[in-house]
């Protein structure tokens, strides 16, 4: 089966979320081309993950606008998908079950099933399809909804800092799956994260969220193909950079050298 | 998984990943459970042991009249006595038919208005206070306007064991509904669905313990209410039972008639406990 998508765009211009008085995010601009994978960085309550969902829908901005492939965001959007950070599996269904419910609804009973089995495989989940969500681990409970996000074949798949509750080793395995199903389907990335090496392992582009209210305070390229390995040295000042962006500066090695001189 | 080409590691996932600890026991779980727990049916069954003893040394002493305190023996020849001449079933076949009627008939309504106050700040604010104070109201309160209002046959009892069934299930359902799973409901509008579809598919199945609990104590009060119902203007059942012996003297099917009650209302709650069971297997 292919997992091909048509990614989709991101447009965001002035973005701001206000909750009652309090003002969250203000002015944000950025411009996600489609089939980029994108890291939203910041320290936690910045509100990246307002700003995803308002990319999903899930959340409405109080001014500026959102459009997805040039159309604006009313509601739910059938373009995105998201992939939260707890599995959030309906227990009383089968994996295959919830899978299922990222299908589009006007599939046959009988092919809904048989879609439901083969997403599973895609994230390697081929043997599990009729056990129910409380008989399989927290990886595999979020793998399987990596694969409900991937059966809607969005254009812009959402990630709301997907690997956050995981294992140390179920975290590293996780980053290679969406990579690999990243590349395999072509579809536009958001990940929020406030983790810098799983920003600038994953995506293309790293967007430091800060400032209160929340803006855009650097956007930075990451140089070097995917699948990368965050201890590459051209990083280590990119990483560096982040790390101080977020308030707790590091020495990079290089720095570290020439101050024991 | 490493490696590019993750699709063709076919099975591999069980040994890269670890399965939970919930794992181990959710298979055994799987396995069919046949086995009586004769202990627990055992323990249940002591304390009606020890007091039908009682009762027999009670009643053999002669610290109380056979019209006071009949012996469990005489209690058991009634029972025959009723079964022989067939009012027995009479008496119980109409219970049970108002307990069903009735149950049915209030447990829906207060499902639907439960659904309603559930989902609906609005309609809670406007019908909350209200259904909260008609609760207050005792069922006997009811049977004189009752019988001014749909006379002396089926209709006023019915109606009671509807009332008495209605509370119990719109409290629990609305309540469980105002309070679904905030996380469950999200996907579910993430994933498109509205409105009939929301609430059938996710919140329905997410507070269906609650339905269940709802359901159970909306039997136990509607048998509670179709006794108040009987005790009033019958010919027939349980209730009706009672109030005839009293007149009568009967001590003997007047306890009867209570172990009866006791009985079916713990058979309906059984069969019920047997249904949520087979429908909540796969919940938490």
């Amino acid at each position: 089966m292919t997992i091909t998508t048509a990614p989709a765009g991101v447009s965001l211009r002035g973005v701001g979320r206000a909750f009652g008085d309090h003002v969250v995010l203000r002015d944000i601009d950025l411009d996600i081309a489609p089939g980029e994978v994108v890291a939203l960085l910041g320290a936690s309550g910045c509100g990246k993950s307002t700003l995803l969902r308002m990319v999903g829908g899930l959340d409405t901005a109080t001014s500026g606008t959102v459009r997805v492939d040039g159309h604006d965001v009313t509601g739910i959007d059938p373009r995105c998908a998201v992939v939260f950070q707890e599995p959030r599996l309906l227990p009383w269904r089968t994996l295959a079950g919830n899978v299922a419910l990222g299908l589009p609804r006007d599939l046959p009973r009988n092919q809904r099933d048989s879609e439901s089995r083969q997403w599973l495989g895609e994230v390697e989940l081929q043997g599990f399809a009729d056990h129910r969500p409380r008989q399989v681990s927290g990886g595999m409970a979020q793998r399987t909804a990596l694969a409900r996000a991937l059966a809607r074949k969005p254009g812009v798949l959402l990630l709301d800092e997907p690997f956050a509750a995981l294992d140390a080793l179920t975290r590293l395995r996780m980053q290679d799956l969406v990579e690999d199903v990243q590349r395999r389907s072509g579809t536009t990335v958001i990940l929020v994260t406030h983790d810098v090496d799983e920003a600038l392992k994953l995506a293309d582009r790293v967007v430091l969220l800060g400032g209160a209210p929340t803006g855009v305070s650097v956007v930075l390229d990451v140089p070097g193909d995917r699948p990368r390995d965050h201890h590459q040295p051209e990083l280590a000042a990119l990483r560096s950079e982040l790390l101080a962006g977020l308030g707790v500066p590091r020495r990079t090695p290089l720095e570290r050298e020439t101050h024991a001189r | 998984m490493t490696s590019p080409g993750t699709t063709g590691t076919t099975g591999s996932s069980e040994h890269t990943d670890e399965p939970g600890p919930a794992a181990g026991g959710a298979r055994r779980a799987r396995a069919p459970r046949p086995r009586w727990r004769w202990s627990s049916v055992a323990a249940a069954l002591a304390l009606p042991v020890v007091l039908l003893a009682v009762w027999q040394a009670a009643a053999s002493s002669g610290a109380y009249s056979t019209a006071q305190l009949p012996p469990p023996l005489s209690v058991l020849s009634a029972l025959g006595e009723l079964a022989g001449d067939g009012s027995l079933w009479t008496h119980i076949g109409i219970s049970v038919q108002r307990v069903i009627i009735g149950f049915a008939a209030g447990a829906g309504l207060g499902f639907l208005l439960g659904a309603v106050v559930g989902l609906s700040a609005r309609v809670r604010a406007f019908v909350a206070p209200s259904v909260a104070a008609l609760r207050a109201v005792p069922s006997l309160a009811w049977v004189p306007l009752l019988v001014l209002w749909l006379g002396i046959g089926e209709g006023p009892k019915i109606t009671l064991v509807a009332i008495g069934s209605f509370f119990p299930v719109y409290t629990t359902i609305s309540a469980a509904l105002a309070h679904a799973d905030a996380h469950l409901v999200e996907v579910g509008r993430a994933y498109g669905l509205r409105g009939g579809e929301l609430l059938g598919r996710i919140m329905l199945p997410s507070v269906a313990p609650a339905i269940f609990s709802g359901l159970r104590l909306g039997l136990a009060q509607g048998w509670l209410f179709l006794v108040a119902a009987e005790l009033i203007a019958s010919s027939m059942g349980l209730g009706f039972l009672l109030t005839d012996s009293q007149n009568t003297g009967r001590t003997d099917i007047l306890l009867m008639a209570i172990l009866l009650l006791a009985a079916l209302g713990k058979l309906c709650d059984v069969v019920l406990g047997l249904v949520e069971k087979r429908v909540l297997r796969f919940h938490k």
